[in-house]
């Protein structure tokens, strides 16, 4: 489900048939300064690509600057371009798609074959530990600097998987487009992410804060 | 229709991206109630998923000093000044 581009004009002109007057943002010459290294950080994340990243930065200024006009005012200056970038990271990584869908399979990846014991049914080598009280987690700037840590340490066709369906909110079909595999193939991609994800998030925050030492059960 | 923990963390990842036939449900449900290691697993795959929401909002601007480099910003700097 597409949102609708931020760059569409949603106010009409006045009557001399200029654009609306920008309604708050800043001087355009000074966004470069003010947001660009923002962007610059949102578009390297993305794309692990630093000259693509700044070539979005451009295009991502350039495309706010003809549409300043339709700005409402309802998001802040900073969101309203991360907003254009966004889609222009998404029309970027389209742009790349494979053409074809190969149902290749994906080689296994032994970390995660390694939290399920065979000898024990496949159940948890080490289970889940207690996290406590995880949404409070949510508030704390280093458990975010974590959790960013722990997506960089993903495998790169996990984290990419990550990335399109879980922060970018791409449909499934569309992420296996880009991504050029099948949609099962691209559930065993999330699957491993995240449970990776938990591992790492488990390892590295919740078992400082938790109360439990996760003893198998 | 015994399924194992790996099955059923597999199906409840999957029950993040599609729905789940009503015989899979069955089967994840059956073991949740007496797993607790895969219904702790099951409450942190919930959290990941709107933890993953709140990130893609917030992150990564304010997190890391990644900034562009003085070529690349003049660079930049100079094709929107030479914009028509």
């Amino acid at each position: 489900m597409r949102k609708q581009r931020p760059e569409s004009t949603d106010e009409a002109p006045d009557k001399t048939g200029s654009p609306a007057p920008d309604r708050g943002l800043s001087p355009p010459e000074g966004w470069l300064d003010r947001h660009g290294d923002a962007l610059y950080r949102y578009a390297c994340f993305r794309l692990r690509d630093t000259a693509a990243a700044e070539d979005l930065v451009q295009e991502t200024l350039l495309a706010a600057f003809q549409a300043r006009g339709g700005f409402a005012g309802r998001a802040s200056e900073r969101t309203w371009l991360v907003g254009i970038l966004k889609n222009k990271i998404v029309d970027h990584l389209r742009k790349r798609r494979r053409e074809d869908i190969v149902d290749t399979p994906i080689e296994p990846d032994e970390d995660v074959e390694a939290l399920f014991s065979p000898g024990r049914k496949d159940h948890w080598t080490h289970a889940p530990s207690v996290w406590n009280n995880p949404t409070a987690s949510l508030e704390q700037k280093q458990f975010w600097k974590i959790f960013s840590d722990c997506v960089d340490l993903l495998p790169a066709r996990q984290a990419q998987a990550f990335v399109l369906c879980e922060l970018d909110g791409l449909g499934g079909a569309e992420s296996c487009q880009v991504l050029g595999v099948t949609t099962t193939n691209l559930w065993v991609l999330l699957h491993r992410a995240r449970l990776r994800l938990r591992e790492c998030l488990e390892q590295r925050w919740f078992q400082g804060n938790s109360g439990d030492d996760g003893a198998d059960l | 229709m015994v399924l194992t923990c790996k099955e059923v963390s597999s199906l409840v990842s999957e029950s993040l991206d599609r729905r789940l036939s009503w015989r899979e449900r069955l089967g994840v449900n059956l073991h949740l109630l007496i797993c607790k290691a895969c219904r702790r697993f099951a409450d942190q795959m919930r959290f990941l998923h709107a933890a993953a929401r709140q990130f893609s909002r917030n992150y990564p601007i304010d997190m890391t000093s990644t900034r562009l480099s003085e070529s690349a910003r003049r660079r930049i700097r100079h094709a929107l000044e030479h914009h028509d």
